[in-house]
């Protein structure tokens, strides 16, 4: 497992409409301004919160956010788990490319936001839901 | 219903987007925008995203295709005013926004468009009326 920590606290955001992913949205911007992130990389971590909670509405069917504090020694970093119980990605390699799309996107979805985010890792499985948990260390 | 609102002056149509837009709320725009292009015959569009913290790939796309529906209808569209660290995240996320003019603020924005629109005016009048056909 690559996203060694402790947790220190934690928040849950529904995702169930397009009003939610901009809940999704302005939690990360408070969670990364308290966190102390720089602009980019308030700008850079809401941005890929904003793709993949519209992934978790539109693939997934909707589902949650939980946000974590990790604590690993003297190092912080904001952890990001979007979950869903849709149908779950075929091809995950496939997804994560650039220009690959399933929905009304651009793809730029999965891959942009790996390349946003310091750690990312997909769970899924067809019929049981996605797990995306993608982390970004300060 | 929540809207973004478009004024017009003379044969510019002017959007400042200052709320944080869903993706419904986006495409509301992207319809009233063209709706309202030909409505008023509109030669330009200009989009102030100056309060916009973040352009995710569904607001880009969005303003992709706005500029793709004006120039159809003979619109041109700038979208001015892309703060720094928006303007950061975006290509790294791997959006280049091909197809969208852009300027630094407002004012270099509407400059823009009014030679954009007078250039279009000159080529008309020396082919005569339907050149652009």
């Amino acid at each position: 497992m690559i996203f060694t920590g402790t947790v220190q606290k934690t928040e849950t955001v529904p995702i169930q409409t397009s009003s939610d992913v901009v809940v999704v949205r302005q939690r990360v911007r408070v969670w990364t301004t308290e966190m102390k992130f720089s602009l980019v990389e308030q700008t850079k971590i809401v941005t890929a919160a904003s793709e993949l909670g519209r992934n978790t509405l539109e693939h997934g069917g909707g589902g949650s956010l939980e946000l974590a504090l990790l604590i690993n020694g003297s190092r912080r970093g904001i952890r990001l788990r979007f979950s869903d119980q849709g149908p779950g990605i075929p091809d995950v390699a496939l997804a994560l490319r650039d220009g690959y799309t399933s929905g009304s996107g651009m793809g730029l979805g999965l891959g942009g936001s790996k390349r946003l985010m310091n750690e990312f890792e997909i769970e899924t499985a067809p019929g049981v839901g996605t797990t995306i948990t993608t982390v970004r260390w300060k | 219903m929540e809207r973004i609102p478009i004024l017009r002056m003379g044969n510019y149509l002017l959007v400042t987007i200052q709320v944080d837009m869903h993706d419904k709320l986006a495409l509301t725009l992207q319809d009233d925008l063209t709706n309202r292009i030909s409505e008023v015959s509109a030669k330009g569009v200009l989009i102030d995203i100056s309060s916009l913290e973040i352009v995710d790939s569904f607001i880009g796309r969005t303003l992709a295709n706005i500029a793709s529906m004006a120039k159809v209808l003979d619109a041109e569209t700038v979208v001015v005013g892309m703060q720094p660290a928006v303007a950061i995240t975006l290509v790294e996320l791997g959006m280049s926004l091909p197809g969208i003019r852009t300027a630094l603020n407002v004012e270099s924005g509407m400059e823009y468009l009014r030679d954009a629109v007078a250039n279009h005016e000159e080529r008309d009048d020396f082919y005569g009326d339907s050149t652009e056909d």
